[in-house]
């Protein structure tokens, strides 16, 4: 067993409010690559933080090669050995690779920039991931990927001893994504450490040697990716044993068969988010949509509701082909969607509660027809105490609600609108178990009143309690459909975790 | 009730302009007690204050388009070239050698067409080609004068019309047409945003233009239109000019005030980062604006020097009205610290 090249013990980090880690240990030896998994929330990033000096943490020690480490920035953390490589290059498109390559460590002659030596450095530089690029060349010419090998080469040509690669593949195609490995084994091969940050379990398990997993902050384990099978993992990140007792929906089997669908959608696609997909969605059924992070849900979502333009497909509403190319199309025709992202798709936070609530309905009558104020405070009495929503008057601008109360404006915001079908995507993140419980009644009580519901949720459970069906995404592709007894924590880990364990 | 209430009366934008002002018109009154003296001369309405709101109509109307675009996040730095536009387009229909093109409906329709234009130009840059507002509106701000003199072959055009000089310099029933206009034109805006949805659409689009796509708003429209809308008022505020002056200066009409524009914005409580914004409070930032240089010159301010102080003003407005010193003030109160 080769020596540890990195050591984390006993890291803890507290942001107000948070705990975004407790006491975790992270090792990476010398020539392996190292997966660090985990779901939302699960502290990876802060993880990543930490190593790089973007953040310092507020207990335990961090020794690289035998000595310890106090990373206090990203500039400290690369003296010390420490490349990162993130998921958006933080390279300058308009200059040259060279350039790139040289910047802020520029070869001078002079007091002036000394082109040939920079040239040379970094020919050097590139050579030694193999890779034969025109130097000269502008770097936003090139494609991402490209891009990417730049920046691996930059981070080389610091002397690092471990490089951090964050989400290096979410953009990059089979071809590209099997060039970076390619890379990425060579380095190992000369005794580099790296830490290798994915969603993609495939990519885990085709590149990485040793893998640690982290859920709510905390370490759950580290291990040989080989001895791991899929499910176990999945099962690691999402918290969940393999044979824990599950729920199975009450009454499940006798809604949502049958009938012409509120909306389908045919063959939906498009590039670098969402394989061609296939999706019908009835009255009075809740539809799960089930997958680890980045597997395509919150795409599907985007895609039904017209925020992105699709490559392929056709929608249908009640049978009838519909445009949806703007979400002011879906709105029209009747659809809603929560976006998982309150914060910068949801909340207008200056604005009032009322105004919050009634934009949606507003902007669909559109500027020449407003709500008349008695039908204003007629609305936001109504869900405001249907709903719940606790704040002292409807004047009180958003922003100064909870999280959970916030949902709740925007929940209703949609319902005010009388949709055919309303699309949530992780309705419950970030606010508390009650405000989460009376999330979920409120959606067993739209299906009662005979709305397609499409829920997303990256909790396992929740999605297990509240789905009359639920379709399982992994990485972009529809992987699986359950039914009534069939949802259960263990076959949709299984479908979600894919590779050779068999599903239904 | 009646606490929530003060306090909300507190919170305000208005408070600080408001408070501005009163401060400025008691200095000037104990300064001189004829200061607000409004008397009868040759027929109309004469004084200090009537100089005042004739004098700041221009800067008014300016002030309301400005408020628009401030609100949904972005600015228009081109409103004082299109005020040169707009009068150089009427000084060309009137100086024109076809007499039909004399008439008053066809000049103004013709000056207003102008700013219009450059309104909606301004709107699909930023709206639709999504270039940032400062740079978008910094090509007709440049570009601007140079068409103005174009139009008018790089000379001031002298307009000796009484009907087009009325908008300028007339009175209607003793007080100051401009006025009057500027006055109907806010009252105007005030109905036509509240009573239909526009208001919210702007506010919705300026506070976060993301989620209000995700609401189904049409946020390129509502933009484009709020530019568009200032054009207008840039258009009329140049016409204003001209006729004030009798002629048509594509170098000098308008100069520096889109900044007055934008202070006046600003300084009356609407935030350059967007979202909710006040007429009434652009209305009292005009009058505040307005009445400092005469107070200046009242106090024996040098005119070279009148800036400095007015500088001073404006920052201590928007250092009033900023979050961190609101954040600071509560921070004061015993029991509420500053988390």
């Amino acid at each position: 067993m080769t020596e540890p090249l990195l050591t984390l013990r006993g890291i803890g980090k507290k942001f107000p409010g948070v705990v975004a880690l407790d006491g975790v240990d992270f090792t990476v030896r010398a020539g392996e690559i190292h997966a660090l998994l985990g779901e939302n929330g699960a502290g990876k990033s802060t993880l990543i933080k930490v190593l790089t000096g973007i953040h310092v943490a507020d207990a335990g020690t961090i020794h690289l090669a035998g000595s310890q480490i106090r990373p206090a920035s990203p500039k400290d953390a690369e003296r010390c050995g420490i490349s990162t490589v993130y998921q958006e290059i933080n390279l300058v498109g308009s200059l040259s690779v060279a350039e790139n390559l040289c910047l802020g460590r520029q070869p001078t002659r002079f007091g002036l920039l000394n082109w040939r030596a920079l040239r040379r450095h970094a020919r050097a530089a590139l050579a030694r991931l193999g890779l034969d690029l025109d130097v000269d060349a502008e770097l936003g010419s090139l494609s991402v990927a490209l891009q990417q090998m730049v920046a691996i080469a930059r981070a080389l040509d610091l002397q690092a001893r471990l490089l951090i690669l964050d989400e290096p593949t979410a953009s990059l195609d089979e071809k590209e994504v099997a060039d970076l490995f390619a890379i990425m084994r060579r380095l190992r091969d000369n005794g580099m450490g790296i830490v290798f940050v994915t969603h993609f379990l495939d990519q885990v398990y085709s590149v990485s040697d040793r893998l640690t997993v982290l859920r709510n902050g905390a370490l759950v384990g580290e291990f040989a990716t080989a001895d791991l099978p899929r499910l176990a993992l999945v099962s690691k990140m999402l918290g969940r044993e393999i044979t824990a007792p599950t729920h199975v929906q009450a009454g499940a089997a006798v809604s949502g068969v049958g009938g012409t669908p509120v909306l389908s959608a045919r063959n939906l696609s498009r590039t670098g988010s969402l394989h061609p997909l296939d999706l019908d969605l009835r009255a009075g059924e809740v539809l799960g949509l089930a997958g680890l992070l980045g597997s395509g849900r919150t795409e599907t979502a985007r895609l039904l509701f017209g925020l992105d333009r699709r490559d392929t497909g056709e929608l249908c509403m009640k049978g009838a082909p519909v445009r949806i190319n703007s979400p002011r199309d879906a709105i029209a025709l009747g659809l809603a969607l929560c976006s998982e992202d309150r914060k910068t798709e949801g909340i207008l936070p200056n604005l009032s509660v009322r105004k919050n609530l009634i934009i949606a309905l507003q902007a669909r009558r559109g500027a020449l027809r407003p709500l008349s104020l008695a039908e204003q405070d007629r609305l936001c009495a109504y869900y405001i105490r249907t709903l719940g929503i606790r704040t002292p008057d409807a004047e009180t601008p958003v922003k100064n609600l909870s999280g959970g109360n916030q949902q709740k404006v925007l929940l209703a915001r949609w319902l005010a609108t009388r949709p055919a079908l309303i699309i949530l995507d992780e309705p419950t993140r970030g606010i508390d178990i009650g405000a989460k419980a009376e999330i979920e009644q409120l959606i067993a009580d739209l299906r009662a009143d005979g709305l397609a519901v499409l829920f997303i949720s990256s909790e396992l459970d929740e999605v297990v309690r509240n789905s009359t069906r639920v379709v399982v995404l992994r990485e972009r592709r529809h992987v699986g459909e359950f039914h009534g007894d069939a949802i259960t924590g263990p076959h949709l880990m299984q479908a979600m975790a894919g590779g050779h364990q068999p599903h239904e | 009730m009646s606490k929530t209430h003060r306090q909300r009366l507190l919170h305000s934008p208005l408070v600080w302009p408001l408070a501005g002002l009163a401060l400025l018109l008691l200095v000037n009154l104990i300064h001189s007690p004829a200061f607000l003296r409004v008397g009868m001369l040759d027929g109309h309405l004469d004084g200090q204050p009537i100089y005042i709101f004739n004098h700041g109509a221009r800067t008014l109307v300016l002030a309301l388009g400005m408020t628009l675009v401030i609100a949904t996040g972005g600015v228009d730095l081109s409103v004082g070239s299109v005020m040169a536009v707009s009068g150089a387009t009427a000084g060309a229909c009137l100086t024109s050698d076809h007499a039909q093109l004399h008439a008053l409906p066809l000049v103004l329709a013709a000056a207003l067409g102008a700013g219009a234009l450059a309104g909606l130009l301004n709107g699909v840059l930023v709206a639709y080609v999504g270039i940032q507002p400062i740079v978008a509106t910094l090509i007709l701000m440049v570009s601007g004068r140079g068409i103005a003199q174009l139009i008018t072959h790089g000379e001031v055009l002298l307009m000796p019309h009484p009907g087009f000089g009325f908008i300028g310099k007339g009175f209607w029933l003793g007080l100051p047409f401009a006025a009057v206009l500027a006055i109907g034109l806010y009252a105007a805006a005030q109905v036509a945003l509240r009573r239909t949805a526009a208001g919210l659409f702007i506010e919705a689009v300026g506070d976060n233009p993301v989620a209000s796509r995700f609401a189904g708003l049409a946020t390129a429209r509502v933009k484009c239109l709020a530019y568009l809308v200032c054009g207008l008022c840039a258009a009329i505020a140049g016409v204003m000019d001209a006729a004030n002056i009798g002629a048509a200066d594509p170098y000098r009409s308008g100069e520096n005030m889109e900044l007055d524009a934008i202070f006046a914005v600003v300084v009356g409580g609407t935030a350059l980062t967007g979202g909710r914004f006040t007429l009434l409070g652009s209305f009292v930032g005009v009058l505040l604006l307005q009445t400092l240089t005469p107070t200046l010159v009242f106090l024996g301010v040098d005119p070279p020097v009148a800036p400095v102080p007015k500088a001073l003003l404006i920052v201590i407005v928007c250092v009033l009205q900023s979050e961190l010193t609101r954040r600071w003030l509560k921070s004061l109160r015993p029991g509420k610290a500053a988390t």
